[in-house]
């Protein structure tokens, strides 16, 4: 059985209100290292065979319809989860 | 259709699983002399309704992201073709959210900003009164309508807001204090046709003396909302 990783992250330019709670709540822990935080999104997408350049290319057009929204979001990595094996990410997408 | 069929405009309000807020919107379109058809997100059928309502809620949990899978819904098929062939659709918090997701309005919405679930009458004015849902009030009139909401934050890029400003396709600006950090105050938008309109404030809950937020005429006398549902009446008469 193979895994598709995709991840998804708040764009840049949008403030991530759970980020910065976050970032506000470490030094109360004693983390004064990190002077900011953003939250994203992982999925794990199960397949029965292998995870082939067509699955990878499936999981790329899921990434960029429904699990996230490109007004709001960028897809930083679909990967095959065994081997790390993912394509360059562009602009576009995964190549 | 002509003022002699008026009572029997028919506006659907969709339900989805976690919608919340479809009786009281059924109970404004009755209040404002419509008829309110039930239709389900299962069926691709909207059964010949004049107009749609996708009201509040928290559908499918808010999972993924707020309207993201109810988008997908047989129903929904059925309603961005009937939206784009210029059927009236308003989007109420979290039928708005579902408009967004699917395309047929800009931008997002995001959690608010300072994190909260937030509910309170807000105070919204008018920007635009040459839609099917707001033909009723008069420009920049002031309005007081119920908002709650945890993800009401209207985002989108500067090219699409300047868009949307230079088009007069703000709707609904809030005023006195933006709730949730939403781009330009914007709480509602509609689309280039003026059929397509949603918000994250809640008319729906502003319809009825005695149920609604407090107003000029003592507390709970607000119905702010009703032009709303007055409003699609009177656009379907003159369409």
């Amino acid at each position: 059985m193979g895994r598709v990783v995709v991840e998804v992250m708040p764009k840049p330019e949008i403030l991530d209100p759970q980020g910065k709670a976050v970032v506000g709540a470490l030094p109360r822990l004693g983390f004064t290292q990190f002077s900011g935080v953003r939250q994203g999104k992982r999925f794990e997408l199960e397949v029965d065979g292998d995870v082939t350049p067509e699955v990878l290319a499936a999981a790329q057009q899921a990434a960029e319809t429904l699990l996230s929204n490109p007004v709001i979001e960028d897809v930083v990595r679909v990967a095959d989860a065994a081997t790390d094996a993912a394509g360059t990410i562009t602009a576009e997408g995964v190549a | 259709m002509t003022a002699g069929t008026l009572a029997s405009a028919r506006i659907g309000v969709i339900t989805f699983p976690g919608t919340l807020d479809d009786r009281d919107a059924s109970r404004a379109v009755r209040l404002a002399g419509g008829e309110p058809v039930s239709l389900w997100h299962a069926d691709g059928d909207l059964q010949g309704v004049d107009a749609v309502v996708l009201p509040g809620g928290f559908s499918y949990g808010d999972y993924l992201r707020a309207g993201a899978i109810s988008r997908f819904a047989p129903a929904m098929d059925a309603l961005v073709d009937a939206a784009k062939g210029g059927m009236p659709v308003l989007g109420i918090c979290n039928g708005f959210q579902v408009l967004t997701e699917a395309h047929l309005l800009p931008g997002s919405m995001v959690k608010n900003d300072h994190l909260h679930f937030v509910c309170r009458e807000q105070v919204l004015s008018v920007e635009n009164t040459s839609t099917a849902w707001t033909n009723q009030y008069r420009p920049g009139q002031h309005i007081t309508i119920p908002l709650k909401n945890q993800d009401g934050q209207f985002v989108a890029d500067d090219r699409t807001l300047d868009e949307l400003e230079g088009e007069g396709r703000v709707v609904f600006r809030y005023q006195g204090w933006n709730p949730n950090g939403s781009r330009r105050d914007i709480a509602g938008i509609t689309n280039a046709r003026g059929n397509v309109v949603g918000l994250m404030p809640h008319p729906e809950h502003a319809v009825e003396a005695g149920f609604g937020p407090d107003g000029a005429a003592g507390p709970r006398s607000g119905t702010d909302g009703l032009g709303f549902f007055t409003s699609v009446l009177a656009s379907l008469v003159s369409a």
